[in-house]
Protein backbone atom coordinates (compact mmCIF):
# COMPACT_ATOMS: atom_id res chain seq x y z
CA UNK A 1 0.00 0.00 0.00
CA UNK A 2 1.32 3.41 -1.00
CA UNK A 3 -0.02 6.70 0.33
CA UNK A 4 -1.50 7.60 -3.05
CA UNK A 5 -3.56 4.41 -2.96
CA UNK A 6 -5.66 5.86 -0.17
CA UNK A 7 -6.90 8.62 -2.49
CA UNK A 8 -7.05 6.87 -5.84
CA UNK A 9 -7.66 3.29 -4.82
CA UNK A 10 -5.85 0.22 -6.06
CA UNK A 11 -6.42 -0.07 -9.80
CA UNK A 12 -4.44 -3.21 -10.58
CA UNK A 13 -3.17 -6.12 -8.54
CA UNK A 14 0.57 -6.69 -8.64
CA UNK A 15 1.79 -9.70 -6.77
CA UNK A 16 5.41 -10.72 -6.79
CA UNK A 17 8.49 -11.05 -4.70
CA UNK A 18 10.18 -8.22 -2.81
CA UNK A 19 11.59 -5.42 -4.96
CA UNK A 20 15.34 -5.22 -5.52
CA UNK A 21 16.73 -1.96 -4.19
CA UNK A 22 20.21 -2.31 -5.69
CA UNK A 23 22.67 -5.04 -6.53
CA UNK A 24 26.44 -5.38 -6.57
CA UNK A 25 29.02 -7.91 -7.70
CA UNK A 26 31.30 -9.84 -5.39
CA UNK A 27 33.89 -11.80 -7.41
CA UNK A 28 31.45 -12.26 -10.27
CA UNK A 29 28.56 -13.34 -8.04
CA UNK A 30 25.61 -10.99 -8.27
CA UNK A 31 24.16 -10.11 -4.87
CA UNK A 32 20.75 -8.48 -4.77
CA UNK A 33 19.86 -6.23 -1.85
CA UNK A 34 16.09 -6.52 -1.61
CA UNK A 35 13.43 -4.67 0.35
CA UNK A 36 13.40 -7.55 2.82
CA UNK A 37 17.07 -7.13 3.72
CA UNK A 38 16.77 -3.37 4.27
CA UNK A 39 13.61 -3.68 6.39
CA UNK A 40 15.14 -6.57 8.38
CA UNK A 41 18.19 -4.46 9.23
CA UNK A 42 15.89 -1.60 10.21
CA UNK A 43 13.99 -3.97 12.53
CA UNK A 44 17.24 -5.30 14.03
CA UNK A 45 18.43 -1.75 14.61
CA UNK A 46 15.10 -0.70 16.10
CA UNK A 47 14.93 -3.69 18.43
CA UNK A 48 18.53 -3.14 19.57
CA UNK A 49 17.85 0.50 20.34
CA UNK A 50 14.62 -0.41 22.14
CA UNK A 51 16.38 -2.99 24.31
CA UNK A 52 19.26 -0.61 25.04
CA UNK A 53 16.74 2.05 26.05
CA UNK A 54 14.76 -0.32 28.28
CA UNK A 55 17.79 -1.70 30.10
CA UNK A 56 19.70 1.56 30.40
CA UNK A 57 20.56 2.77 33.89
CA UNK A 58 19.07 -0.10 35.89
CA UNK A 59 18.76 0.01 39.68
CA UNK A 60 18.45 -2.85 42.13
CA UNK A 61 15.05 -1.52 43.09
CA UNK A 62 13.25 -0.27 39.97
CA UNK A 63 12.50 3.44 40.11
CA UNK A 64 11.78 3.94 36.41
CA UNK A 65 8.87 2.57 34.40
CA UNK A 66 11.08 1.20 31.63
CA UNK A 67 12.93 -1.12 33.98
CA UNK A 68 9.61 -2.56 35.15
CA UNK A 69 8.63 -3.16 31.52
CA UNK A 70 11.98 -4.83 30.78
CA UNK A 71 11.68 -7.06 33.86
CA UNK A 72 8.12 -7.99 32.93
CA UNK A 73 9.19 -9.01 29.40
CA UNK A 74 12.12 -11.11 30.61
CA UNK A 75 9.99 -12.78 33.27
CA UNK A 76 7.21 -13.61 30.80
CA UNK A 77 9.63 -15.28 28.38
CA UNK A 78 11.41 -17.13 31.20
CA UNK A 79 8.12 -18.46 32.56
CA UNK A 80 6.98 -19.56 29.10
CA UNK A 81 10.24 -21.42 28.48
CA UNK A 82 10.15 -22.98 31.95
CA UNK A 83 6.53 -24.13 31.60
CA UNK A 84 7.06 -25.59 28.13
CA UNK A 85 10.55 -27.06 28.32
CA UNK A 86 11.31 -27.42 32.01
CA UNK A 87 13.67 -25.76 34.47
CA UNK A 88 16.97 -26.96 32.97
CA UNK A 89 16.36 -25.38 29.55
CA UNK A 90 16.24 -21.83 30.92
CA UNK A 91 19.24 -20.89 28.77
CA UNK A 92 17.06 -21.00 25.65
CA UNK A 93 15.11 -17.95 26.86
CA UNK A 94 17.10 -15.26 24.97
CA UNK A 95 17.01 -17.19 21.68
CA UNK A 96 13.24 -17.71 21.96
CA UNK A 97 12.67 -14.06 22.86
CA UNK A 98 14.80 -12.84 19.93
CA UNK A 99 13.01 -15.16 17.51
CA UNK A 100 9.60 -14.07 18.78
CA UNK A 101 10.43 -10.37 18.67
CA UNK A 102 11.86 -10.43 15.16
CA UNK A 103 9.01 -12.59 13.91
CA UNK A 104 6.25 -10.44 15.34
CA UNK A 105 7.84 -7.13 14.31
CA UNK A 106 8.63 -8.60 10.90
CA UNK A 107 4.96 -9.44 10.40
CA UNK A 108 3.51 -6.29 11.93
CA UNK A 109 5.75 -3.95 9.92
CA UNK A 110 3.04 -4.22 7.25
CA UNK A 111 0.82 -2.07 9.49
CA UNK A 112 2.93 0.99 8.68
CA UNK A 113 2.83 0.31 4.96
CA UNK A 114 6.07 -1.59 4.45
CA UNK A 115 6.32 -5.08 3.04
CA UNK A 116 6.23 -7.80 5.69
CA UNK A 117 9.67 -9.34 6.19
CA UNK A 118 8.09 -12.72 6.84
CA UNK A 119 6.25 -12.60 3.49
CA UNK A 120 9.63 -13.52 1.96
CA UNK A 121 10.42 -17.20 2.03
CA UNK A 122 14.16 -16.56 2.61
CA UNK A 123 13.47 -15.04 6.03
CA UNK A 124 11.33 -17.84 7.39
CA UNK A 125 13.60 -20.50 5.87
CA UNK A 126 16.57 -18.91 7.67
CA UNK A 127 14.80 -19.02 11.02
CA UNK A 128 13.61 -22.58 10.44
CA UNK A 129 17.16 -23.69 9.55
CA UNK A 130 18.48 -22.01 12.72
CA UNK A 131 15.96 -23.93 14.80
CA UNK A 132 16.74 -27.10 12.83
CA UNK A 133 20.46 -26.83 13.66
CA UNK A 134 19.60 -26.38 17.34
CA UNK A 135 17.29 -29.41 17.31
CA UNK A 136 19.91 -31.63 15.64
CA UNK A 137 22.60 -30.39 18.04
CA UNK A 138 20.38 -31.29 20.96
CA UNK A 139 19.84 -34.75 19.48
CA UNK A 140 23.57 -35.36 18.94
CA UNK A 141 24.34 -34.14 22.44
CA UNK A 142 21.79 -36.55 23.96
CA UNK A 143 22.42 -39.68 21.91
CA UNK A 144 26.07 -39.23 20.90
CA UNK A 145 27.14 -39.26 17.25
CA UNK A 146 26.80 -43.04 16.98
CA UNK A 147 23.30 -43.10 18.39
CA UNK A 148 22.32 -40.15 16.21
CA UNK A 149 23.52 -41.88 13.03
CA UNK A 150 21.89 -45.12 14.15
CA UNK A 151 18.47 -43.45 14.04
CA UNK A 152 18.85 -43.10 10.26
CA UNK A 153 18.91 -46.86 9.67
CA UNK A 154 15.23 -46.45 8.93
CA UNK A 155 15.28 -44.16 5.85
CA UNK A 156 11.85 -42.76 6.67
CA UNK A 157 13.48 -40.91 9.56
CA UNK A 158 15.49 -38.82 7.09
CA UNK A 159 12.26 -37.60 5.49
CA UNK A 160 10.75 -36.76 8.85
CA UNK A 161 13.90 -34.84 9.86
CA UNK A 162 14.04 -32.85 6.61
CA UNK A 163 10.33 -32.06 6.70
CA UNK A 164 10.68 -30.23 10.03
CA UNK A 165 12.27 -26.99 8.71
CA UNK A 166 10.28 -27.17 5.47
CA UNK A 167 6.92 -27.33 7.22
CA UNK A 168 7.87 -24.71 9.83
CA UNK A 169 9.04 -22.20 7.23
CA UNK A 170 6.18 -22.81 4.78
CA UNK A 171 3.57 -22.44 7.51
CA UNK A 172 4.86 -19.04 8.60
CA UNK A 173 5.49 -17.80 5.06
CA UNK A 174 2.17 -19.04 3.72
CA UNK A 175 0.12 -17.43 6.45
CA UNK A 176 1.73 -14.00 6.18
CA UNK A 177 2.02 -13.95 2.37
CA UNK A 178 -1.54 -15.21 2.01
CA UNK A 179 -2.80 -12.46 4.32
CA UNK A 180 -0.87 -9.86 2.32
CA UNK A 181 -2.31 -11.05 -1.00
CA UNK A 182 -5.87 -11.26 0.35
CA UNK A 183 -5.58 -7.71 1.73
CA UNK A 184 -4.46 -6.35 -1.65
CA UNK A 185 -7.27 -8.26 -3.39
CA UNK A 186 -9.79 -6.73 -0.96
CA UNK A 187 -8.50 -3.23 -1.74
CA UNK A 188 -8.76 -4.00 -5.45
CA UNK A 189 -12.32 -5.31 -5.12
CA UNK A 190 -13.51 -2.37 -2.98
CA UNK A 191 -11.98 0.13 -5.42
CA UNK A 192 -13.79 -1.61 -8.24
CA UNK A 193 -17.05 -1.41 -6.29
CA UNK A 194 -16.59 2.33 -5.69
CA UNK A 195 -15.80 2.95 -9.36
CA UNK A 196 -18.81 0.92 -10.47
CA UNK A 197 -21.12 3.13 -8.40
CA UNK A 198 -19.47 6.21 -9.91
CA UNK A 199 -17.44 7.61 -7.03
CA UNK A 200 -14.02 9.11 -7.77
CA UNK A 201 -12.76 8.58 -4.22
CA UNK A 202 -12.95 4.94 -3.06
CA UNK A 203 -15.07 5.43 0.05
CA UNK A 204 -15.45 1.68 0.62
CA UNK A 205 -11.69 1.42 1.22
CA UNK A 206 -12.13 3.35 4.46
CA UNK A 207 -12.68 1.15 7.46
CA UNK A 208 -13.76 -2.13 5.87
CA UNK A 209 -10.23 -3.43 5.15
CA UNK A 210 -9.17 -2.48 8.67
CA UNK A 211 -11.51 -5.07 10.19
CA UNK A 212 -10.13 -7.81 7.96
CA UNK A 213 -6.59 -6.59 8.55
CA UNK A 214 -7.19 -7.18 12.25
CA UNK A 215 -7.39 -10.90 11.53
CA UNK A 216 -4.96 -11.26 8.63
CA UNK A 217 -2.17 -9.02 9.96
CA UNK A 218 -2.48 -8.74 13.74
CA UNK A 219 -3.95 -12.08 14.79
CA UNK A 220 -2.25 -14.16 12.13
CA UNK A 221 1.13 -12.53 12.64
CA UNK A 222 0.99 -12.95 16.41
CA UNK A 223 -0.29 -16.52 16.16
CA UNK A 224 2.39 -17.62 13.70
CA UNK A 225 5.18 -16.06 15.78
CA UNK A 226 3.85 -17.86 18.86
CA UNK A 227 3.50 -21.18 17.04
CA UNK A 228 6.99 -20.89 15.59
CA UNK A 229 8.60 -20.50 19.02
CA UNK A 230 6.32 -23.14 20.58
CA UNK A 231 7.28 -25.70 17.92
CA UNK A 232 10.97 -24.84 18.32
CA UNK A 233 10.75 -25.36 22.08
CA UNK A 234 8.75 -28.58 21.81
CA UNK A 235 11.11 -30.08 19.21
CA UNK A 236 14.23 -29.21 21.22
CA UNK A 237 12.69 -30.50 24.43
CA UNK A 238 11.62 -33.81 22.88
CA UNK A 239 15.07 -34.18 21.26
CA UNK A 240 16.73 -33.83 24.68
CA UNK A 241 14.54 -36.30 26.56
CA UNK A 242 15.56 -39.93 26.37
CA UNK A 243 12.86 -42.54 26.20
CA UNK B 1 -4.28 -19.64 -28.11
CA UNK B 2 -1.63 -21.61 -26.29
CA UNK B 3 -1.38 -18.86 -23.69
CA UNK B 4 -5.13 -18.93 -23.09
CA UNK B 5 -5.00 -22.70 -22.67
CA UNK B 6 -2.19 -22.48 -20.10
CA UNK B 7 -3.97 -19.72 -18.18
CA UNK B 8 -7.22 -21.67 -18.10
CA UNK B 9 -5.47 -24.83 -16.95
CA UNK B 10 -3.64 -22.85 -14.23
CA UNK B 11 -6.95 -21.43 -12.97
CA UNK B 12 -8.53 -24.88 -12.90
CA UNK B 13 -5.45 -26.26 -11.14
CA UNK B 14 -5.66 -23.52 -8.50
CA UNK B 15 -9.28 -24.41 -7.89
CA UNK B 16 -8.46 -28.10 -7.61
CA UNK B 17 -5.59 -27.35 -5.22
CA UNK B 18 -7.93 -25.57 -2.84
CA UNK B 19 -9.99 -28.75 -2.38
CA UNK B 20 -7.34 -29.45 0.26
CA UNK B 21 -9.11 -26.83 2.37
CA UNK B 22 -11.68 -29.47 3.34
CA UNK B 23 -9.19 -31.40 5.48
CA UNK B 24 -8.05 -28.65 7.84
CA UNK B 25 -11.64 -27.44 8.15
CA UNK B 26 -12.86 -30.79 9.43
CA UNK B 27 -9.77 -31.28 11.58
CA UNK B 28 -9.90 -27.88 13.22
CA UNK B 29 -13.62 -28.18 13.89
CA UNK B 30 -13.05 -31.52 15.54
CA UNK B 31 -10.17 -30.13 17.67
CA UNK B 32 -12.16 -27.10 18.81
CA UNK B 33 -15.15 -29.28 19.65
CA UNK B 34 -13.01 -31.54 21.81
CA UNK B 35 -11.40 -28.51 23.48
CA UNK B 36 -14.87 -27.14 24.34
CA UNK B 37 -15.77 -30.52 25.85
CA UNK B 38 -12.58 -30.49 27.91
CA UNK B 39 -13.20 -26.96 29.17
CA UNK B 40 -16.78 -27.91 30.03
CA UNK B 41 -15.50 -30.82 32.08
CA UNK B 42 -12.62 -28.96 33.74
CA UNK B 43 -13.20 -25.20 33.57
CA UNK B 44 -10.12 -24.49 35.73
CA UNK B 45 -7.74 -25.81 33.06
CA UNK B 46 -9.18 -23.64 30.27
CA UNK B 47 -5.93 -21.69 29.80
CA UNK B 48 -3.77 -24.71 29.07
CA UNK B 49 -6.47 -26.31 26.92
CA UNK B 50 -6.91 -23.17 24.82
CA UNK B 51 -3.16 -22.80 24.29
CA UNK B 52 -2.75 -26.43 23.25
CA UNK B 53 -5.78 -26.15 20.98
CA UNK B 54 -4.37 -23.11 19.16
CA UNK B 55 -1.08 -24.87 18.53
CA UNK B 56 -2.86 -27.98 17.31
CA UNK B 57 -5.10 -25.91 15.06
CA UNK B 58 -2.11 -24.10 13.58
CA UNK B 59 -0.33 -27.37 12.88
CA UNK B 60 -3.46 -28.85 11.30
CA UNK B 61 -3.83 -25.71 9.22
CA UNK B 62 -0.48 -26.15 7.52
CA UNK B 63 -1.70 -28.56 4.82
CA UNK B 64 -4.37 -26.05 3.89
CA UNK B 65 -1.74 -23.35 3.72
CA UNK B 66 0.48 -25.41 1.42
CA UNK B 67 -2.51 -25.77 -0.92
CA UNK B 68 -3.18 -22.04 -0.64
CA UNK B 69 0.41 -21.18 -1.55
CA UNK B 70 0.25 -23.52 -4.56
CA UNK B 71 -3.04 -21.96 -5.68
CA UNK B 72 -1.68 -18.41 -5.31
CA UNK B 73 1.45 -19.27 -7.30
CA UNK B 74 -0.67 -20.82 -10.06
CA UNK B 75 -2.97 -17.80 -10.23
CA UNK B 76 -0.59 -14.85 -9.89
CA UNK B 77 2.93 -15.96 -10.79
CA UNK B 78 1.87 -18.21 -13.73
CA UNK B 79 5.00 -20.39 -13.77
CA UNK B 80 3.89 -22.43 -16.80
CA UNK B 81 3.71 -19.46 -19.14
CA UNK B 82 7.49 -19.42 -19.25
CA UNK B 83 7.58 -23.03 -20.40
CA UNK B 84 5.77 -22.37 -23.71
Amino acid sequence: MKVSDFFQGVKNVEIGGPKIAFSFDVFGVKINVTETIIISWAIVLGLTLLVLFLTHDMKKKPVKKRQVIAEFLVETVDNLVKNTMGEKFKAFGPYIAALFASSIFGSLVSLIGLRSVTADFSTTLTWALMSFVMIETAKIRTDGIGGYLKSFINPLNIISEVSTPVSMSFRHFGNVAGGMIITSLIYFALTGLSTAIGLAVPVFCIGIPAVLSLYFDLFSGFMQAFIFIMLTMIYIESACSKE
Amino acid sequence: MEKALVLAASAIGAGLAMIAGIGPGIGQGFAVGKACEAIGRQPESSGAVTRTMFIGCAVAESTGIYAFVVALILMFINPFLGKL
